[in-house]
Parts: C-alpha cells; structure tokens; sequence
C-alpha cells in the first residue's frame, strides 16, 4: 500500500481497482486548444474557422522562403492565462522547432515549445475535488489540414491529397497532464472542467466537434496496487468527450486481454475510429520519429515580467472551481446541481438575487428546472430576486412565476409589471376557501370520492377539484394553497 | 565615379538615372556572359525604376539618397514577381509574392536593381563554384574564383556591373568574396539588417550586408538598409546607425588589437599565406602610423570557430531547407506517394555540398548526438562571446586577415570540402558573435590579386568599422 501511495503523483488516490479484474487504468491527457485570437501565432493573418480553403493564408503562414515569424502577443497573454488558471508557474520560454516532413505543415517543421514551456506544474481539481497535475501548458503553432482522398482516408493509401493552411499557424496551448487519472468518469471530468475554465477565462470557445479543442488520451493499465507504469498507448481522433470515454474503455480492454493473453501492447499512437467503436494502429515505433528539437533562432525568448504575470492573476476571472464553492457555500445544494449551474454560467445571477434577498433553495430550483428559458441574459438579479420573493410569498403561483419568468427573459423589466399585465394578483386566502366550499357544494359525488374513495381516487379528484379552481380563477390560485384547503375539509 | 557621386549628379538632374543604367547595362551585356555574375539581369524592371527615378527629380521629389544608383541583388533576396533561385534547381519556377525589406528600402532610395546574382546554392560555399547554374568568375583573373557564397554581387561591384550589391554573410559570404575581387564587403551587427525576405541558410547566422568600391558608398548603403524591422523578431529595436557621419573621424586614439590566432601569430590557425598575413601587419602598423595604439590580443576560442559553425549552421540549415518538399512551389519530381515524392523531389533539386550539411546538420541534432555536437557547438558559440567581449574590455577593434589566401583557381578545392571550408576561417568568429566586421582591399599578394583585411568591432560598432575601414582604405587601398 505505501509503494502505491508513493508512486501515485500529485493526482489523488483511488482506493479500490477501477477496471475489472483488479486492473487499474492510468491516463494522462493531452489536449490541444485553439486560442481564440483574432490573427494566427506568427502572421497577421484571421483566425477564423469555416473559411473557403486557402484564403487566410500569407507568405509567413505558408512558409514561403525569406519569410519570418513575429510572435502575437495577445496568443502569450491568453497563453499565460490559461497556465495561470491551471495553477502553474509561468516561466521565461524559449520557442523550439520540432522537424518532421508532413504535407500541411508548411515549413516542414513545428514551432512549438520543448525543454522550455510558457507554463509548467499546475493543477486542476475536479467538481469531486480530485486533484488531477498539469505538466506543462506550452504554446504551439496549428497545421494545416489535409484531406485525403481515395483509400481509406490515410495518407499512405490516398491517390492524391488536399491541403487548406487556413489552420496552419492558429495558436495552440497545449495542456498536458500528469498520468494521474484512474477511471474514465475523470478523464471526461478532467476535459469537462478545462472546457470550463477556456470558456470562464475566454482564451477559446473550446468545440470539440470544429476542432478547437482536441484531445489525445495516453492509456495504459497495470494490476492495482502495483507502482509500475506499463506500456501506454496515445489515442488520437477523439471527437468529443462521450467518445474519449469510450475509447478509454476500449484501449484499457485491449490492454487487458493482451497482458492477460501473455502479450503486451506495442507503444504507439492509435487512432479512434468512432463508426466501428475501436483504435487501431497508427505510426508504429520502428519509425518512430526523432524531431530533432531545438530552439527557433527566428524567435527571441519570453520573458514575462513579475509584473505582468500579476496584471494577468488580477484580471483573472472567477474560475469554475471558485465558483462551484462560492455556490455551494451561498446554497448549500448538492455538488452535481451546483455543477450544472456553474457549466450553465448561471451562478452569477443565482448569488446576486440571494444577496438581494431571494430564498437560496427557491433560486436554484427554478435556475436548474426552467430548462424552457435559454437566455438569461435580460434577466436582471434583482428581478429574479423579486420574483422568488413574490413566490415565496404566495403572491404568485409556481405556474405563475414561472411564466413572468418568461416575460423576464424575453423583455427584461420587473416581476412586478409583468405579473399586474398578466392579471396575476394574489387570491385572498378567504376568498380562495369561498370558492373552494363553492365547489364542494356543486360537487358531491366528486367530493365523496375525495374524502372516502382509495388513494388512486383521491389522486384523481385532487386532481379534478385544483383544475377546477385553476379554471376558475383562471390560473390565480396557488396550488399548494388549494391542496391544503381540500387536506382541511375533508 | 562613386555610388554617391552618381546619386548626385542624378539628384541634381546633370545625369539621367536611365542614362547611368544604360551604361551598366552595356558593360554587362559586354562582358557577363564571361563572368556570370548575374543569374538573371532584369532589364525592364530596372528601366522602370530608373523613369521613375527620373521622374521623380523632374518633379523636384526627393528621388532618395541612392537615386539612380544601379544595385545588384544577391540571387536569394525575394523580389516580388521575380524569379529568386538561391542558385538552386529546387526553387524552379517560383516567383515570391512579396519583396524583402532591404529590396524595398533600397527602392525607395532611390536604387536601381539590375538583377540577381549567382551564388553558392542557398549561400553553402565560399567560391559560387556550387551554383546550380554554374560558377562565376573572378573579373580580376577570370582564371579564378570571386569567393563566396555572394561571389556574383562581389564581382558585379568589381567588374563595375553595379557600384552597389547586396550579399549576405553567414560564415563570411560578404567579406571572403569582397576580399578575393578587391572590394569593401561588410557584415552588420546580427539583427541591425532585417532579415525578412532574405532566403534562410541559418537563422542565427545570416545577416545582409553591402558590397561596394570603397568605404563611404558601403556606408551610404548600410545606413539605408539598417534599421528596425517588425517583421523580423531578431532585428534590434532602437539601433539608427549613422555610419557616412563616421567616415572622417580618424583613428587617433583608438586601440587597435590584432588577434594572435587568427592573424599567423602564436597558436594561430593554419593555412594563412604568408603575403596575406604581411598585408595584415602592413594595415595595422598603417592604423599606428594613424594615431591608434596597437596590441597583439588572443582571442583562444577563434580557433575553434570553424568546427562550431559547421555544426550549428547545418544544423540550422537542415531545418530551414526541409520546407522544400515539393508540395506548394518550386521543383516536384512525381512519384507514387507523398514521401517518395519529398525524396525524388529534393534529390533532384539539391547539390552535393546542400545535401552534404542537409545530413551534416541533421545527424548533429539527432537523439543521443545533440549534447555531442550541437549542444557543445552552443557552449564554444558561448565561449567565444565571452572571449571576444574580455577583448573589448581592452581594445576597441580588432584586425584580422579576411580570408587565409587571395583568390584560388577555379576547380582548386571543389573535390575536398575541408579545403574549402578553412577558407572561412576568420570570417566566421562575428557570425557566432553576431558582431560587425568589414573587408576592405589593402595592397596585393604574391600574385598580384587583392588582399583583404577585416576590421571587426563589438555589437552595434557597426560606425566604428567603416570609421577604421576608411583609415585602412586612405593608407593603402590601390589594388
């Protein structure tokens, strides 16, 4: 038990086997998000998705001969961003040419960062509070995309290939995490959290299905409990995170069977291929390539200031983990609906009404239910907060609230207004109990069901009595206040 | 006449700029079809140029300090809608979208650009004997070889094609070619020329330079190409050299140090002829003779600057040149797949000597190899910084031979490279530096052929180096 403790790294610990068999899964991710700039790493060229092939291109992000790179400062602020909301230390960096010959890279060689990344040793805690280690956040330039066509999609068997470089020279921070993941419910948490934080932190809109964040997933098993960390697998071609789960569990599988067959797994990249859900082999390692890094001579180091670095941690906007806390202390609600709130980014609204004064559980029922609603965007925190309030009262009906709900988020304005327009006023509870003898009296054979019948007849003609009064009163009365009147009466 | 001496006759309407390319043009069309200075001679292009040239003084505009001066522009300078080769057949065909930043600054001075001249293909040489097109020829003895890798601007400036060319400098690809065609051949301090535009050998190395007949027309040219560029990250932010205000200053005073080990004294290099180093002592005790106060300094590490240089610039090299691949422009050699066709492509396309530092540079960046051979490259590129900056804590120039001998025959030394290599070996010590230096003429060797001494400076002395260079020049410059 303490070798396991010990190798484990800055990740938590798992207590029990997370694969069947007493295997144990280990992942580490890499993923690659697009910086949402609004021109590419080394050119003045757009960045921008979905253009006609070729148009954003130029003689620096083609790779023409004489051209050269200046590095946009905007991709290294955002760059040091993102490391500082991973929790890493951001550091003088030193740009590196990674070569290898492939038809959408222009220059026929990478610049990227190596033995020097913007940002190093970070952590990401999880919604559950497992901590997971960020290695480095470097920064990197995109490729191009090529479209091979003929064979089955791959280079080696295509009868000719396109090429769009509207992508190549996008910048790239690339995250890559410790190996400290064990079950696949983390490693999609894991991508879940950091498309929350791209998006909290607006360093990129983080589409998986356009490419803007990409992910890679390193995978390997070993028998729990052991300190070992076997041969790992690097999957590719992972579109989305329901797919990275399953290509998790189908490599993992593929490990199992081969260690248990008395085989084991070659150390090679692998890609997913969603239509027949299994990897399969890419490069293999005979030629596994030697990039020959070193530093880009074109570029000069970064050198971030101390000052500059704390310019970026002021400006740094609240986080989701920050923000689930913040949530969870205000509410007290479950961490999965705070979750879904923070993902939502509807917490903000959620505080400001408490603050204001509305009832803390009421706010996040109606947040997480009234699904119907998509844009919050018109509807103010006091607003809200008035409006919990005038439930909370019994000055409106939940069927009430929450269609002035509706009127807030299309018009804006005060819970007030609306509801006076709709004709919603509160019922006077005496006036309410009038009605409701009123009903009893036209009513008896109806009204004895309710009072002796069984309990599916009880259930029906609640049912029958609350509509009736909802009719009316035209939708006036509060529901719970009926229920309790009918509960009084009989 | 001079550069400057035309531009003025041309700015003050007593010379047409038409009227003074015709001249050049004439002189080419007699006497390169010997020479191949030039790979292409754009004749329309520079006609147009000249008018406007004219043009503009017709209508009392400022035509720009070099107006009307004709210009020679080494053959891997990009110039827009004009062939740019590197004299190479891997560049077949390619016509660059855009201009190079000194292509532009030189145009908007007024310049005249006549064509683009051979080299050593992608500057890998030091006789323009690797030019895919073939070599050029020394006009001072067509038996010999200019230099290079820049030896077609060097010898258009000689050959009086152009009073103006640009070269770039590597490992001594302005100077080695200034010295062996008796022409002032400079390289800036890294990073006070841009680079964009300028077709890469290797990056850390490559500055672009002038090439001119005497000290004040060199200067008049660098002063207009150097200066802050934002599209080159390398090119140093507030350096405005003035190096024509320099030219009268003198050397009174100055302390003048000659480098033991590169100049035929204890420990030095081996190969130096011994008329070349005779010249070298004449130019120093010349300075002396000027005011300066001279002293022998050791520079320990120079000697091992060239074995450094072969490493990083192929290095750098092999990754600059992998983007010749055959996919976007230049030659393609069809074959069946992607890969095979990059390799029938770039097979076809390249030289032996690209080739040779394409495997040279690759083997030294590769896995187990690096810390061997690049990484220790980096630590003497380091040393020798170190070494050089204590010698400015001492003297205020340095003085060197250019080159180990005057210029050699044709063929002499294209079977072993190694021969060829030591050529660069006082040259190359400011390109691992990044610190200026500048060939100037001084007298003649056994053979009658030019001798260059090189005057070298720290960073950002890039004045003091003309300023020295016109002592050198006055004292004793006749070829």
């Amino acid at each position: 038990m303490t070798d396991f403790f010990a190798a484990a790294s800055t990740g938590s610990t798992p207590i029990e086997p997370t694969l069947p068999d007493g295997w144990e899964l280990i992942v580490g991710l890499e993923v690659h998000v697009e910086l949402d700039t609004a021109t590419k790493l080394f050119c003045g060229c757009a960045n921008q998705f979905g253009s006609e092939p070729n148009t954003n291109v130029c003689p620096t992000c083609l790779g023409l001969p004489g051209s050269l790179p200046v590095m946009n400062g905007r991709a290294v602020e955002m760059a040091m961003t993102l490391g500082r909301a991973l929790g890493c230390d951001v550091n003088r960096s030193v740009m590196a040419r990674k070569n290898y010959f492939y038809p959408d890279m222009p220059k026929d060689f990478q610049t990227t960062q190596y033995d020097q990344p913007t940002n190093s040793d970070g952590q990401m805690v999880l919604n559950d509070g497992y901590r997971v280690g960020i290695e480095r956040a470097h920064i990197e330039e995109d490729t191009g995309k090529s479209t091979h066509i003929g064979g089955d999609g791959r280079i080696s068997d295509a009868v000719y290939s396109l090429v769009d470089y509207n992508r190549a020279g996008v910048p790239l921070v690339e995250i890559v995490s410790r190996p400290d993941l064990r079950t696949i419910d983390h490693a999609k948490a894991y991508v879940e959290e950091l498309r929350g934080i791209l998006l909290a932190t607006g360093v990129s809109d983080a589409r998986m299905e356009e490419g803007s964040m990409r992910v890679d997933a390193n995978v390997s098993v070993r028998p729990f409990g052991s300190g070992e960390l076997r041969t790992r697998c690097e999957i590719k071609n992972v579109n989305s995170v329901r797919s990275l789960g399953r290509a998790i569990e189908f490599e993992a599988q593929r490990h199992i069977d081969l260690w248990t067959n008395g085989d084991e797994p070659n150390q090679e990249t692998r890609h997913w291929d969603e239509e027949r859900g299994r990897t399969r082999s890419g490069r293999s390692k005979e030629d596994a390539d030697d990039y020959r890094y070193f530093q880009e001579p074109d570029l000069v180091p970064l050198e971030p200031s101390i000052e500059a670095i704390e310019a970026i941690d002021a400006a740094m906007p609240p986080l989701p983990s920050a923000r689930r806390a913040a949530l969870a202390d205000a509410t007290g609600a479950e961490a999965a609906t705070i979750g879904i709130l923070v993902e939502r980014g509807q917490d903000a609204l959620a505080l400001s009404a408490i603050t204001d004064g509305a009832d803390p559980e009421k706010v996040v029922t109606r947040l997480v239910n009234d699904l119907a609603v998509d844009d919050w965007s018109k509807v103010t925190a006091p607003a809200f907060a008035a409006l919990i309030a005038m439930e909370s009262a019994g000055e409106l009906s939940a069927t009430q609230a929450k269609q002035v709900l509706g009127d807030l988020a299309e018009n804006g304005g005060d819970p007030a207004t609306h509801a006076a327009e709709r004709g919603f006023e509160a019922m006077d509870t005496g006036e309410l109990a009038s009605l409701v003898d009123q009903l009893i009296a036209d009513h008896p054979d109806e009204w004895s069901r309710f009072t002796t019948g069984d309990d599916g007849d009880r259930k029906k003609m609640q049912g029958f009595f609350t509509g009736q009064i909802m009719k009316a009163t035209q939708g006036q009365a509060d529901g719970k206040a009926v229920a309790q009147l009918l509960a009084q009466k009989s | 006449m001079s550069a400057i001496e035309l531009a003025a006759s041309v700015r003050a309407g007593d010379r047409s700029a038409v009227d003074v390319l015709e001249e050049h043009l004439a002189r080419i069309s007699a006497r390169d079809e010997e020479i191949h200075a030039f790979n292409l001679v754009t004749t329309e292009a520079a006609r147009a140029q000249a008018e406007s040239v004219d043009a503009a003084v017709a209508a009392g505009d400022d035509p720009g300090p070099l107006a009307g001066v004709p210009l020679a522009l080494k053959d891997n300078m990009c110039t827009r809608g004009i062939p740019t080769t590197c004299s190479s057949r891997i560049l077949d065909g390619w016509l660059p979208p855009y201009d190079a930043t000194v292509v532009n600054r030189l145009r908007d001075a007024g310049a005249v650009a006549v064509g683009k001249t051979n080299l050593d293909e992608f500057a890998m040489g030091s006789s323009t004997e690797n030019s895919a097109f073939g070599p050029t020829k020394n006009p001072l003895d067509t038996s010999r070889v200019p230099g290079g890798s820049s030896g077609g601007s060097a010898a258009s400036v000689a050959a009086e094609f152009a009073p103006l060319a640009i070269g770039s400098d590597t490992g001594g690809s302005i100077r080695q070619p200034a010295a062996f065609c008796g022409v002032v051949g400079m390289k800036p301090t890294y990073g006070a020329v841009s680079r964009y535009g300028l077709i890469a050998f290797a990056s850390s190395l490559d500055q672009i330079g002038p090439f001119a007949t005497n000290v004040a027309d060199a200067a008049a040219m660098f002063d207009v190409i150097a200066g802050h560029d934002p599209l080159d990250s390398t090119s140093i932010a507030d350096f405005k050299p003035n190096a024509s205000a320099s030219l009268d200053r003198g050397v009174d005073g100055l302390r003048v140090g000659i480098v033991r080990e590169l100049s035929g004294g204890e420990g030095s290099v081996e190969g130096l002829s011994a008329d070349v180093i005779a010249r070298t002592n004449e130019a120093v005790a010349a300075l002396e003779a000027a005011g300066a106060t001279v002293e022998e300094v050791s520079v320990p590490s120079s000697t091992l600057g060239l074995s450094a240089y072969y490493l990083v610039a192929p290095a750098e090299a092999s990754s600059n040149l992998a983007r010749y691949d055959g996919v976007r422009y230049g030659l393609r050699v069809e074959a069946p797949t992607t890969g095979e066709m990059n390799t029938a492509s770039r097979t076809a396309g390249f030289g032996a000597e690209v080739k040779r530092r394409i495997m040279l540079g690759t083997y030294a960046l590769s896995a187990g190899y690096y810390d061997a051979f690049y990484g220790k490259a980096l630590k003497v590129r380091t040393m020798m910084m170190r070494e050089f900056a204590a010698a400015y804590e001492r003297v205020d120039v340095l003085i060197t031979p250019t080159a180990p001998t005057t210029a050699f025959p044709l063929g002499e030394r294209t079977a072993d490279p190694m021969t060829m290599y030591v050529n660069d070996v006082c040259t190359i010590p400011s390109n691992l530096t990044g610190h200026p230096a500048i060939s100037v003429p001084f007298g003649v060797g056994d053979d009658g052929l030019p001798v260059g001494v090189q005057i070298l400076a720290p960073a950002l002395g890039d004045d003091l180096t003309f300023q020295v260079g016109a002592v050198l020049e006055a004292a004793g410059g006749a070829r």
